[in-house]
């Protein structure tokens, strides 16, 4: 009888339990909620006011936005791809792309027909796979610039023009590293170029550090190889073969890591992700510069009592500036429980109408031409000249912009070239010895 | 006496017709059996079978017969993700026994203060993410408040997290710091069953406290010492959030435990087939320390009696 009741109420609550989740779940599936996933805190109230729109043009139709912090997000979405939790439409990293077309996550977009003159020039060819179908519609774009604490430059007697006609080599850096040097002062009041500096105890950097840039180099080393003329693999997007082990791409790492060892970059000690990224870096007046993308430029611009300036990254052995443009874009997941309002928001986010929207918040450049300008217009509003940013794109003569290396096994190319690249910052490795990584990286490519 | 402790009980309780407590008994045990056999032995089976296969969770597994074991052996980042563990289980396991036995110690006797006990585990009761992060940001090279204290007294800033020298001894004190206090009130709790006038008489003989601690307490407390060493060095082996957080195993590899490589294999890079052959090594080396700990410290025995 006892047994019997236990019995009982064990059932009856795991019934409940079961119950409960299951209402949970279908929370996500339901057929009147779209699901999107987003890391970026400043862009969500961009993609609510989209949400806005898109669900008056569509009644009944609900989006529902998660955002969560870069890290988490990676985290979490593989994870609910294997717990088959994932949302229907997600913001999607060209980083990250290879890996998901390995692992075969990603739901084909080539029905959705993306005009791919619509958007600025190879955003969407990047996110081609393979096999040749689309797996992503383009929805942003950055590139990246020097940013500056103007007082620190005035000081320096650096004008606004002076800092925008910088060039370097790897022998003696040019006058970019000029400036660099200049800028860096040491606990004594010495700048950089003086005679008696002292690079042990300095004050402020001439160059913030944002770590030994992994495998990309992004907003670290990429402008400098890039413009050296060095491409990460022998082929624009699906290369077979990696090129860290060519004479330009070392002797240009050397000479960019060479900066920390003279006092003007700051030391890879000083480098945090979670405490102490550039941008806090010249918010603390730790350091005059830093490399950093488009995505930050809102970011610079709330350092509190710090006027940032911003300039092109620095004329390079080629003759050229370069600079990385990425470009992220939305991708519908293979087992999205509502497939077709996935669809539905995809093409909506892809197309003017919202891009526009997003644009006029002034915190990312849409991928479309119109939404660019609204963005450029709102930067303009709020006092922010974004110059240094557009005109990569728009000057071919001066300029040249490259993407991130697409290739597939790219966690494996990362997670290779992470420590790699640290051992050459932090422990004054010898860059020879990326020829060897080059050598796993391009053996697991060939695999 | 020997004739009281030799006597048969007198009646042999009778078995019950409806079965005795067994069923009832079942049903208590049911939920624990329940979670061992879905969550422990399912889940190591299973990853013992992974670690034959190449595996990326979304893909059906191809078996691989010892590959993954062929490639543990030659890989280099094992051995260093292994040496790193090691140095960092005996730093953190060396400074945390001590200061624990210490504390514990003079908890027993100088005070009886319930509210000492409780500072004591105060920062057990933070979460390993949260301790680590709250580290981070004090010990930070360039903003740290630590930092700033140290630059304060005319000392140069120290890379704490971010030099390789110093990464793995601050993640190990991190944890010290963490975990003393619990450490701590398990050896308190032992030092409680040591009977009290072992004390009084070795002091009546005039014996001193240094004199009390190795002669009594030590070996008196040689079990529980010996459970709390086994728990904590499995703990420690598995060490992965603190890294995680601080330093994510950098720079270069410094701190790339094995917990942590683990994790980066299978969850960075989807070679859950090899993640499980590393995984089964790390099972198969804490097995092995565990048994030695038992055999050498005989933590089955006790003194007392």
């Amino acid at each position: 009888m006892r047994f019997r009741t236990v019995m009982a109420l064990t059932g009856a609550l795991a019934l409940s339990l079961t119950a409960g989740c299951a209402k949970g779940d279908s929370v996500g599936s339901a057929s009147d909620t779209v699901t999107y996933w987003l890391w970026d805190a400043n862009q969500l109230p961009a993609y609510q006011a989209c949400a806005k729109g898109f669900e008056q043009q569509n009644p009944g139709l609900k989006v529902k936005i998660t955002q969560l912090g870069w890290a988490d997000y990676w985290t979490k979405l593989t994870a609910s791809f294997i717990a088959g939790t994932q949302p229907d439409v997600f913001t999607d990293h060209i980083q990250k792309f290879g890996q998901f077309a390995d692992l075969k996550v990603l739901q084909p977009l080539d029905d959705l027909d993306i005009d791919a003159s619509a958007y600025q020039p190879g955003l969407a060819a990047n996110w081609q796979g393979q096999d040749g179908h689309q797996y992503g519609t383009p929805k942003d774009w950055d590139t990246v610039a020097l940013f500056y604490n103007q007082k620190m430059a005035k000081s320096a007697g650096l004008s606004a023009d002076q800092l925008n006609s910088l060039s370097w080599n790897p022998t003696d850096g040019g006058t970019f590293e000029k400036a660099i040097a200049h800028l860096t002062i040491d606990k004594n009041g010495k700048r950089g170029d003086e005679p008696g500096f002292d690079k042990h105890h300095v004050k402020v950097y001439g160059m913030a550090t944002g770590g030994a840039g992994d495998s990309d180099g992004q907003t670290t080393w990429s402008p400098f190889t890039a413009s050296a003329g060095w491409n990460y693999t022998d082929k624009t997007r699906w290369g077979t073969k990696y090129q860290y082990d060519s004479k330009t791409y070392q002797s240009t790492v050397k000479w960019y890591f060479g900066l920390a060892k003279k006092g003007y970059l700051a030391p890879f000690t000083d480098y945090s992700d979670g405490a102490n990224p550039p941008n806090v870096q010249i918010a603390a007046g730790k350091a005059a510069t830093a490399f950093d993308g488009a995505w930050m430029i809102s970011t610079y611009a709330a350092a509190k009592g710090i006027k940032i300036g911003t300039a092109y990254t620095p004329t390079g052995p080629t003759g050229k500036r370069a600079t990385m443009m990425n470009g992220l874009a939305d991708s519908i997941t293979k087992n999205a429980p509502n497939k077709a309002g996935a669809r539905k928001w995809v093409t909506y986010l892809s197309s003017n109408n919202c891009q526009k929207t997003v644009g006029s918040y002034g915190i990312v450049f849409p991928a479309t031409p119109d939404g660019t300008k609204a963005a450029v217009a709102a930067y303009k509003k709020k006092g922010i000249d974004v110059t240094a940013f557009t005109r990569p794109v728009a000057d071919k003569k001066d300029f040249s912009t490259f993407s991130f290396p697409i290739t597939n096994y790219s966690a494996d190319v990362y997670a290779l070239m992470r420590p790699a690249m640290q051992d050459v910052y932090a422990n004054d490795a010898p860059v020879s010895g990326l020829s060897k990584t080059n050598k796993q990286i391009n053996f697991i490519l060939g695999q | 006496m020997t004739i009281a402790s030799s006597s048969p009980p007198t009646r042999r309780p009778r078995a019950r017709e409806d079965g005795g407590d067994g069923r009832l008994a079942a049903v208590f045990i049911a939920p624990a059996l329940l979670g061992f056999l879905v969550f422990l032995l399912w889940p190591t089976l299973r990853g013992i079978y992974l670690s034959f296969t190449r595996f990326n969770l979304l893909t059906p597994a191809k078996w691989v017969g010892l590959d993954n074991y062929d490639r543990m052996v030659h890989d280099p980042i094992f051995w260093s993700s292994l040496k790193v563990t090691v140095e960092y289980v005996l730093i953190n396991i060396g400074i945390q026994t001590v200061t624990a036995l210490a504390v514990a110690v003079l908890l027993q006797r100088l005070t009886q203060s319930a509210l000492l006990r409780g500072i004591v585990l105060t920062p057990y009761l933070m979460s390993n993410v949260v301790a680590g992060i709250v580290w981070l940001w004090i010990l930070d090279t360039q903003l740290g408040i630590g930092n700033e204290i140290i630059g304060g007294l005319g000392f140069d800033h120290i890379p704490f997290l971010a030099d390789k020298t110093w990464a793995i001894p601050t993640i190990a004190l991190i944890n010290v710091w963490r975990h003393v206090g619990y450490t701590a009130l398990l050896l308190f709790a032992g030092l409680q069953a040591i009977p009290g006038d072992m004390y009084e008489a070795a002091k009546v003989d005039g014996a001193s406290e240094w004199r009390m601690f190795w002669r009594i307490t030590m070996p008196l407390l040689r079990p529980v010492l010996a459970v709390v060493l086994i728990m904590t060095v499995i703990g420690s082996f598995q060490v992965f959030d603190t890294v995680a957080v601080t330093t994510a195993g950098g720079p270069a590899n410094a701190t790339n435990v094995l917990q942590y490589y683990i994790y980066g294999s299978a969850f960075g890079r989807f070679q859950f087939g090899y993640a499980s052959a590393m995984s089964v090594a790390l099972l198969i080396v804490l097995s092995a320390i565990t048994f030695l700990q038992y055999r050498l410290t005989r933590a089955g025995q006790t003194d007392l009696g």
